[in-house]
């Protein structure tokens, strides 16, 4: 169509209704859903944005066909959600909202599973799981990763995911550093960084994520795995259990930016534009690492699942060129290493058509043998005893022992619903210093305050 | 719009025979008379009504719910019960200086690539190919406007490519050896804004081509008989003739790039910290990142506002003709 500037007024009128228009849909848009046919159950989960991963895809259409066998007459109708983390979970509770659009089964992060239960998103799966024996098999903190506050269960855990070090055996020897790395505090960590900056030049020392632009990446992987090693190891140092309020002016919050600070002021880091490109992780796992780019990774468990067969980042001799270690505790202080673990559960839509048959099939995927191929596929940490204890499980991957033994030291995240808010207020805190645009002082006191707003003053001082 | 109907005829207006009414010549006055303006009005409102009722409910009922929402403390999740709060979105975003600074860069970013770039260049694109031969029309028009019809997102893909540190920006000024710098990083406001020029100019010129064909040869031809210069034409006879089509221009490339959001998220996600964060973004991150829907829809309402006055200013603009 060809604009023309005939009848001016006329178009004049129209525009701000078209804007109002194209403002009122994209704020009120909505899917449309029909009701549920009560033989069928729909399960929505988060498809890779990734097209060449199709890892999760795979290992439903799998349990999809065992399923309709074991249950004849029944159908199950899968719902993809294609989009990265964030965006995931947004139509998901958008979904949530209505039963016309709420599926049967979903896929939830831990991250949020305790803010959808409080929206009354979620159905208590107690009554379930009281009937289930397999259950028993679950280890009790992640039986606890989808209990909310009322002290109801509301999903079964599918796994999880601990956090460590990666580093280069190229770039090590290189730099004289040994094979058999093990830090003991972060000084350890900070000083092979810098042998790294000094000996092996054109490499990037240790990425630790930072910044909004990484989300929560930024928060779990850089800021919490510091975080959680400043103290004696038993009390949470973001979150106190006991008041139920959010820990503000804490020295171990401020030691904890000291460190990203260190990282980023010494260029020990990447590049601190590279460190803030939103797509740092995709070129960590794709391009960093592989590449032999990069000295140490702060980083999570699930990085071999990227470098997998028919992956598009293939790389099967990782574990001949990668070793891993533990992140210490900041002095070595006892349990003397640092993991934080969140992980996925199978939870059902408080307005869900047929919660029975979506149970029958979390139970069909959550046999023994479904569990372990689960794991095994998505490079997962078995939270099962039995998958665990499988020496078929242990021997899968390289690396799988390593992190299932960190499950024993893990923490969980204070997952309660102002906490999305609070992960983007430390992500704003450590953008500032590392930018360098404000001082540690100046970003934990700027925390503090974002912290009162974020949790309408929740906070006890430290 | 519709005509006017005409005045009834007053007191014996009342209720008549229907049928030969319309062949009647129009200024014959009778009882019948106001009979056939009820007809009239009805014809034309007829056919109009299912758009009506379509606007009503997908534009004035959204929009009245959205109004609702912003007076409310609605959460996406993390909350059982919303209530309504008054006034405090409100005073919130302005007391909130995350909010004030998306309210500026917006304005940055509007003046910049809206009002000073689309525009300008539209007009001296569509100027320059008002006088070039018809093969340099055709190809520069198939390049500008390639540029418009790329979905925003492409388009965001392709000048983060552009832009970015290994981008093709900075591998243009190292062979020039010029210094190179993450301009994503360093001046992302700029960069977004370019991106916004390069995106939308094609609608401005194709605006612009369209007025200046209109303009009446003779009249450019006398003033150059006259004697006045390029510069001196353009002044006084080109803009104050297309000046209508200056101010629906304008108005459209301003309601259009105060939405903008792909291409930002695309390029920066409002990044490095706050320095490209936008209206829209913020409202997102509001929104979606922080499950406030009820403050991020009254931050929407403000768009709206600050829209509405760009459009009132235009049409002022428009109403006083030459």
């Amino acid at each position: 169509m060809r604009p023309t500037a005939a009848r001016p007024h006329r178009t004049a009128l129209l525009t701000p209704l078209v804007a109002l228009a194209l403002a009122a849909t994209a704020l009120t848009a909505c899917g449309s859903g029909s009701g549920s046919d009560p033989d069928t159950v729909k399960i929505s989960f988060k498809q890779s944005t990734d097209n060449s991963i199709k890892v999760m895809d795979t290992y439903l259409a799998d349990i999809k066909k065992q399923f309709e066998k074991q249950y004849p007459g029944k159908k199950v109708e899968l719902v993809p959600i294609k989009a990265p983390d964030s965006e995931y979970y947004t139509k998901l509770q958008q979904m949530l909202r209505s039963p016309k659009t709420a599926p049967d089964l979903v896929y939830e992060d831990t991250f949020l599973i305790n803010s959808d239960i409080t929206s009354g998103y979620l159905k208590p799966l107690d009554p379930y799981l009281a009937k289930w024996p397999d259950w028993n098999q679950f280890i009790d903190t992640a039986k606890s990763a989808a209990k909310a506050e009322d002290g109801k269960t509301y999903g079964v855990p599918d796994g999880t995911d601990t956090r460590g070090l990666w580093f280069d055996k190229g770039i090590f020897k290189k730099a004289g550093l040994p094979a058999n790395w093990q830090p003991k505090t972060w000084d350890d960590v900070l000083a092979a960084a810098r042998t790294i900056k000094q000996k092996v030049p054109g490499v990037t020392p240790l990425n630790v994520y930072t910044g909004k632009p990484a989300g929560e990446a930024a928060t779990m992987q850089g800021f919490e795995m510091l975080l959680y090693g400043t103290n004696d190891g038993t009390t949470d140092p973001l979150y106190d259990t006991s008041t139920k309020k959010w820990i503000a002016g804490s020295q171990g919050f401020k030691d904890a930016l000291s460190f990203v600070h260190t990282v980023y002021k010494d260029k020990l880091g990447p590049d601190v534009s590279d460190a803030l490109d939103p797509n740092i992780q995709t070129y960590v796992f794709g391009e960093m690492l592989p590449k032999g780019k990069l000295g140490i990774a702060l980083d999570g468990s699930w990085l071999p699942q990227a470098w997998l067969k028919g992956s598009g980042h293939e790389w099967p001799q990782w574990s001949q060129e990668l070793g891993l270690a533990y992140m210490p505790t900041q002095h070595g202080q006892a349990p003397g290493k640092v993991s934080m673990s969140g992980g996925w559960t199978w939870a059902i839509p408080s307005k869900a058509g047929n919660p029975d048959l979506a149970f029958d099939f979390i139970k069909t995927m959550q046999t023994k043998a479904n569990a372990e191929k689960w794991y095994i596929a998505n490079s997962g940490i078995s939270v099962r005893k039995d998958v665990a204890a499988d020496p078929a499980y242990a021997t899968a991957q390289p690396g799988i022992r390593f992190f299932t033994d960190l499950v024993a030291s893990t923490h969980y995240r204070p997952a309660y619903p102002a906490y999305p808010k609070v992960s983007t207020a430390i992500q704003e805190a450590m953008e500032g210093v590392t930018t360098g645009d404000m001082s540690v002082d100046k970003a934990a006191s700027s925390y503090d305050d974002e912290l009162k707003s974020a949790t309408d003053n929740q906070v006890t001082q430290r | 719009m519709t005509t006017a109907p005409r005045q009834a005829p007053g007191p014996d207006a009342t209720a008549s025979a229907p049928g030969p009414a319309l062949t009647q010549s129009a200024h014959h006055q009778s009882p019948r008379n106001d009979h056939r303006t009820l007809r009239r009005v009805l014809t034309h409102l007829l056919p109009l009504s299912p758009a009506v009722i379509l606007l009503l409910l997908f534009l004035a009922v959204p929009i009245g719910y959205c109004a609702y929402i912003a007076f409310t403390d609605l959460q996406l999740t993390g909350q059982a019960h919303s209530s309504f709060v008054g006034f405090a979105n409100f005073r919130t975003a302005f007391k909130d200086t995350e909010f004030l600074n998306a309210v500026w860069l917006t304005l940055v970013f509007t003046v910049l690539s809206s009002l000073v770039g689309q525009n300008t260049l539209g007009l001296a694109l569509a100027t320059l190919m008002h006088r070039a031969s018809k093969p340099v029309r055709t190809l520069t028009g198939a390049i500008v406007i390639t540029a418009w019809v790329l979905p925003e997102v492409v388009a965001g893909f392709l000048l983060y490519a552009f832009f970015r540190r290994e981008g093709t920006l900075n591998a243009i000024l190292d062979w020039l050896h010029l210094p190179s710098q993450n301009w994503l990083f360093t001046l992302p406001i700029l960069a977004v804004s370019f991106a916004n020029v390069w995106r939308g100019t094609a609608f401005s010129m194709l605006v612009y081509s369209a007025a200046l064909d209109e303009i009446p040869q003779e009249i450019t031809e006398a003033a150059e008989v006259d004697g006045a210069g390029g510069w001196r034409r353009m002044w006084h006879i080109t803009l104050p003739m297309i000046r209508r089509s200056i101010g629906t221009n304008l108005m459209l490339n301003t309601l259009q790039t105060l939405s903008v959001f792909g291409l930002i998220w695309v390029m920066t996600r409002g990044g490095p910290g706050d320095k490209s964060q936008t209206l829209p973004l913020y409202m997102y991150e509001q929104a979606f990142q922080n499950s406030m829907i009820g403050y991020a829809t009254a931050v929407a309402l403000l768009l709206l506002l600050v829209g509405s006055l760009f459009s009132v200013i235009y049409m002022r603009l428009l109403r006083t003709e030459v």
